[in-house]
């Protein structure tokens, strides 16, 4: 059809000065951008005027050092869904990490982490190969490694619990520096990091290019397919420091159930910060805004006695009205 | 081309007797900021073939869609034979007998030719279930009444277009339609295929069926139509027979211009004179091939001089720029640029070597809508504006500056998305994307295609000055007129090889249509079967 | 991104003179593609056919008739899952709320159990179809994501099976010599009712797909949404069918299993859709929606049950096993199928 025929009804996505902050309430483009900062801010205020020993330090300490290696993989999982695509196998990369560990911690701790993040390398490089040169879709490619993954993980393991003894790689997960988490401060440093990439550099903007548009990214000279392999490399990284990073909270490598899950926690923390899933944006402190507010509404749902069953409910409710804000809107 | 078996005249008896089978009356439709249709009358008699036309934003999509239910008017109403109807969605407007046959097949690719005919409404045997014997007899039936023959197992992505086309056209006419319309039916088809499409239009005519016929193609709507209907701006300008009225007059309506200014000044904004071609090519091609779509296409490009692809659709003119984009793989066949040979094609190595391409389907290939005007026009030369793989935005800024000033993009800043923009500005972004590069050679497929009139001179008189600068430009366009008037020198296509090279005082209208039909010697049939044996 | 858009370039060289003889562009498919698409078709098929005779010489303990029994009894319950999961696939959707949803049918029937056959039968398809229908409204109607909407469902559904179970404590047990008890354990020629139920379900299901309407559309709502509904086909509403459809075998799926294991276990099911998924594409069907077959499911499932089957009978093998060859499989099938998908595109 026509693509012209019936010129493009000036959409209203932008939020403009003039418009008065009441009608930005009604656009649903506004909450799609700001919606998850605001639930935060309803969040926090909620559990300060109605929940005891909540806005604490020591509650936000303990907040933050769980949410962390999901924003740890979530911000791997921002980068691929902004190419147009997903990571199903983020989960089994930590199983695998985690598996690795135990086995070469025996040469030292460096050697280790190498290995593990190195095993993290090539899993994304799996995934990117299967996505960007067989042409799957990531859907696909990734499901693969998803249910291999952490097969491989067992068959390493033996599948055994293993307990970590070494005392570098448990302070990873118990120190802190400045009273901060070590966890949350790795954490934080890669969301600056991430941002900075996806904002200022070139990688980071072909990224959002190459989800905006692939073959205009490709006739535009853009190296299509290192960019998808660069991006399913970083989340495969992304996924084994954060495998890393919880077996040394769990003080025990366990391949079995590390990481479950973490596809959702992760796809979840993305949607809700308003990455759309459709590729060709990628919103960095919306990832974080998006995994803490899950944290902090289980927290909240807990400190008030409720059940586990109703905090994933919630999560269920908020992330229909995260795409639903979010969903294209069409004109009749 | 072959002289038109005679297409039925308008038929006094059965057209301009009969009452108005579907009417639309005073039909408004807005969109956020847009009134996509004002007021608009119209009404399409029994057994016509009535022509819609009118520039890219006339309203004609919009008109359609409100006829075919896709949309709901905003006022005004529409009756068929007299009685007035509404249509929440398609389906009802088909149920009344409005079948649409659209420029993009719209059927379902994988799936069979008869499933494709009968989706919806799949004969039974007695247990309730698809009767598939019944149903591919029937379409074998159906087809045959138009001449095509088509085993209807084969899933419908396997047939050329043209093919699918009767399919559509087939499955349209066996839900009984009283009104087929047909948006842009030919703008895919090969000559022979009009033809065929054409004979069918005059069968439906003959059983009294009112065609709605959408064309921007003259010769066209002269030969088949019987009135026409001109919208311009969302509103109706003039309904009235064709055969009394003036191509020129039918021009001057439809541009909102005056006639003697029509005339004038001509179609297109170029200027008269040549351009100053240097001695030495600085592009060359030799060998071209690519199965199936190229078969040994050399060309060179003079810089300073524009240089026109000529051809029918389908004849391999956007694959060749594709191809010296490095963006079709080829089989055979290198590029030079300025006395170098290019090692690996690919878009990245062009462009390092200077070649720029416009692709076609700009939607598609070219713009990336929600990126803002700013990082599209950079997209390709962002490894140049940054350091360390780090983005220097003052230099993005200026770069961008320079370019929607000269091109004059109109935007409400460079922060505005590109998808938010009309058609015409997104095609300044695009081309402000490759002139940013400095390119030697600038290959432009259709870059005036879907573009407004006003931006669609600009861009005419921008590549004038362009090949005056010095650049090497290579331009694609389906409008005869700017392609005439445009170039220096005309290289056209056929079949994917090249058929004929006009340059000089032979680049005129006359001539090339010589090149299309087929007078010249003719290398297109016997170089694929050559092309198949080596290895 | 319409991997099967046709090429635009088919040459039709026709002579006009005798437009009727002629034939369509290309009339002829090649040796090649039709056995790319027969490849297509039945690879699956052959795969498991090699397998199983290769198992039957190997471990003679594998031919065995009550082998063949556990393992069909194994696969019939994510083989009732992947039905639906199949036909919400050639929509072109997704449905990964399954699993979840089957855990629930399970403790829903385990529940009502108490008050007889038919009320362990109706709840988990009542609650679960509904679920389904909310997937199938949300995502016709509300015009979101599958992916995205299936994900929450998949949470929300747990979740309320957690809420049933006070949170996860209680197993509701179905009381023995029920009705409802025998519809899991009993037999018919030592075959499982449940196996039966499979593939009368699957027999259906493929009369659905093939032969009637909304088979069809479903097929043309996966090959071309646009087009389906420019047909008039009733797009949204096959999409509402289709996820209560899937919500609601899945549902049947865990109920039966609840009968089978005389409890509504409540950790079943966590990531059954990957594997029905799995099962799915091994089978077969094109995950962009518009081609696909209930058959090459019922291969793909039984291919999976085949692969855990073997590598318990390799005593030695680690169970773990089974997860790296389900994987292994599952990409030399799709790249097999990219592969043969571009075979037959160029002519």
């Amino acid at each position: 059809m026509n693509p012209t025929a019936v010129a493009p009804p000036a959409k209203s996505d932008e939020p403009r000065t003039s418009v008065s902050p009441l009608a930005r309430l009604r656009d649903p483009a506004w909450y799609q951008r700001y919606g998850v900062y605001m639930a935060v801010a309803v969040v926090l205020l909620f559990n300060a005027l109605f929940t005891e020993h909540f806005m604490t330090a020591d509650n936000f300490r303990t907040q933050l050092v769980q949410v962390a290696p999901i924003v740890i993989v979530a911000l791997g999982m921002a980068l691929v869904i902004g190419t147009e695509g997903v990571d199903l196998s983020v989960g089994s990369t930590m199983a695998l990490a985690a598996a690795f560990l135990p086995l070469y911690l025996g040469y030292g701790l460096l050697p280790a982490l190498v290995v593990a993040l190195l095993a993290g390398a090539v899993v994304g490089a799996v995934n990117g190969a299967l996505v960007s040169l067989v042409g799957l879709q990531p859907i696909v490619a990734t499901l693969a490694l998803f249910v291999g993954g952490r097969g491989l993980a067992l068959v390493m393991a033996d599948g055994q619990l293993k307990q970590i003894v070494n005392p570098d790689l448990l302070s990873l997960g118990t120190g802190s520096f400045l009273g901060i988490p070590l966890v949350v401060w790795i954490a934080g440093i890669l969301a600056a990091v991430v941002a900075f990439l996806v904002q200022r550099t070139t990688f980071g903007r072909q990224v959002v290019a190459v989800g905006g548009n692939r073959s205009a990214a490709a006739l535009a000279g853009l190296p299509v397919k290192r960019v998808l392999i660069g991006v399913y490399v970083i989340c495969g990284v992304l996924a084994a420091l954060a495998g890393i990073l919880a077996t040394a909270r769990l003080t025990a490598s366990d391949p079995s159930s590390l990481g479950t899950l973490m596809e959702l926690s992760a796809i979840t923390a993305v949607v809700v910060g308003g990455t759309p899933l459709n590729g060709g944006s990628v919103r960095v402190l919306g990832t974080v805004a998006g995994a803490l507010l899950m944290q902090l509404l289980r927290a909240t749902l807990v400190k008030h006695d409720l059940p586990d069953s109703t905090a994933q409910i919630a999560q269920a409710a908020i992330i229909i009205a995260a795409v639903y804000v979010a969903r294209e809107r069409r004109s009749r | 081309m072959a002289p038109p078996e005679a297409v039925p005249e308008a038929p006094e008896a059965a057209g301009y007797t009969a009452s108005a089978v579907l009417e639309a009356r005073s039909v408004s439709k807005r969109f956020p900021g847009v009134v996509a249709l004002d007021d608009v009358t119209f009404s399409l008699r029994a057994g016509e073939t009535h022509a819609l036309v009118g520039e890219n934003g006339a309203g004609k999509s919009t008109l359609i869609k409100v006829l075919t239910g896709v949309y709901r008017p905003d006022g005004g109403e529409l009756r068929m034979t007299g009685e007035p109807v509404r249509f929440a969605r398609p389906f009802e407007a088909q149920q009344a007998g409005i079948s649409t046959i659209y420029q993009e097949v719209n059927l379902v690719p994988l799936m069979s030719v008869a499933r494709n005919i009968f989706l919806g409404r799949e004969p039974r045997n007695r247990f309730g279930l698809i009767d598939f014997a019944r149903m591919h007899r029937e379409t074998g039936e159906l087809l045959d009444g138009f001449g095509v023959r088509v085993d209807p197992r084969r899933p419908l992505h396997t047939l050329g277009v043209g093919t699918q086309q009767m399919v559509a056209l087939a499955r349209a006419v066996s839900v009984n339609a009283q009104v087929v319309i047909m948006d842009e039916p030919t703008s895919s088809l090969e000559p022979r295929e009009v033809e065929t499409l054409f004979r069918v239009i005059g069968n439906l005519r003959d059983k009294g069926i009112a065609v709605l016929y959408v064309s921007h193609r003259m010769d066209e709507l002269y030969r088949i139509c019987d009135r026409v209907t001109v919208l311009r701006d969302g509103r109706h300008i003039h309904t009235g027979e064709l055969a009394g009225l003036d191509r020129m007059q039918l021009v001057s309506m439809m541009l909102g211009r005056d006639l003697s200014e029509v005339r004038r000044s001509g179609v297109t904004s170029f200027t008269a004179e040549g351009h100053e071609a240097a001695r030495t090519p600085v592009l060359t091609a030799t060998g071209l091939s690519s199965r199936l779509q190229l078969h040994d296409i050399s060309v060179s490009l003079y810089a300073g001089e524009v240089l026109g692809l000529g051809g029918l659709l389908g004849s391999g003119r956007s694959e060749t720029a594709k191809a010296l984009s490095g963006a079709l793989r080829l089989d055979a066949g290198e590029l030079t640029v300025d006395g170098t040979t290019l090692k690996r094609l690919t878009p990245a190595a062009a462009i390092r070597a200077g070649i720029s391409l416009l692709p076609e389907d700009r939607k598609a290939e070219g713009i990336v809508p929600g990126l803002s005007v700013r990082e599209n026009i950079v997209l390709a030369a962002m490894p140049r504006l940054s350091r360390a793989g780090v983005v220097s935005r003052a230099k993005q800024d200026r770069i961008v500056d320079i370019f929607m000033k000269r091109l004059r993009i109109k935007a409400s800043s460079p922060e505005q998305k590109v998808g938010e923009l009309s058609g015409g500005n997104q095609q300044k972004v695009l081309l402000a994307r490759w002139l940013c590069l400095e390119p030697k050679v600038l290959l432009l497929d259709e870059p005036t295609r879907g573009i407004d009139v006003g931006a669609k001179a600009e861009v005419q008189s921008l590549i004038d000055d362009l090949a005056r600068e010095g650049l090497a430009v290579l331009l694609i366009s389906s409008d005869i007129e700017e392609l005439i008037e445009g170039a220096d020198r005309i290289v056209v296509l056929r079949g994917g090889a090249v058929a004929g090279e006009l340059s000089g005082d032979d680049v005129a209208e006359d001539q090339l249509l010589e090149v299309l039909a087929d007078h010249a010697p003719e290398p297109a049939d016997t170089a694929p079967a050559a092309q198949e044996d080596p290895r | 991104m319409n991997e099967t858009k046709p090429a635009t370039a088919a040459p039709a060289p026709v002579p006009t003179k005798a437009p009727a003889a002629r034939p369509a562009a290309g009339a002829e498919q090649t040796g090649r593609q039709r056995a790319a698409e027969l490849l297509q078709r039945q690879g699956v098929l052959a795969v498991l056919l090699t397998v199983v005779i290769a198992a039957s010489f190997i471990y003679p303990t594998f031919a065995s008739l009550d082998n063949a029994r556990g393992v069909t009894i194994q696969a019939s319950f994510l083989a009732v899952v992947a039905l639906g999961m199949t036909m919400v696939i050639i929509t072109g959707g997704i449905d990964l709320s399954v699993g979840s949803v089957f855990a629930l049918g399970g403790v829903l029937a385990a529940w009502a159990s108490q008050y007889g056959f038919l009320a362990a039968l109706l709840l988990p398809l009542v609650v679960c179809g509904g679920i389904g229908l909310l997937n199938g409204l949300l995502i016709a109607r509300g015009n979101m994501a599958p992916f995205i909407v299936t994900l929450a469902t998949l949470l929300g559904a747990r979740g309320l099976l957690l809420a049933l179970t006070d949170e996860g404590a209680t197993t509701y047990l179905v009381p023995e010599d029920s009705a409802f008890g025998e519809l899991g354990q009993g037999s018919v020629w030592g075959f499982g009712h449940p196996i039966i139920i499979a593939l009368v379900l699957f027999g259906a299901g493929g009369l659905v797909l093939q032969r009637t309407s909304f088979g069809q559309t479903l097929f043309a709502v996966g090959g071309s949404s646009d087009a389906a509904t420019l047909m008039g086909l009733p797009v949204a509403r096959t999409k509402i069918l289709v996820y209560t459809l899937s919500g609601l075998l899945a549902g049947l799926a865990g109920a039966l299993n609840a009968a089978r294991l005389s409890s509504g276990v409540t950790i079943v099911g966590v990531g059954m859709e990957l594997d029905a998924i799995s099962a799915v594409v091994i089978g077969g069907t094109l995950l962009v929606g518009g081609a696909g077959s209930i058959s090459g499911t019922l291969w793909g499932v039984l291919l999976l049950a085949v692969i855990q089957n073997l590598i318990n009978q390799i005593g030695s093998l680690n169970s773990s096993y089974q997860s790296v060859v389900s994987g292994g499989f599952l990409i030399v099938v799709v790249v097999a199928q990219r592969y043969l998908a571009r075979s037959r595109r160029s002519t």
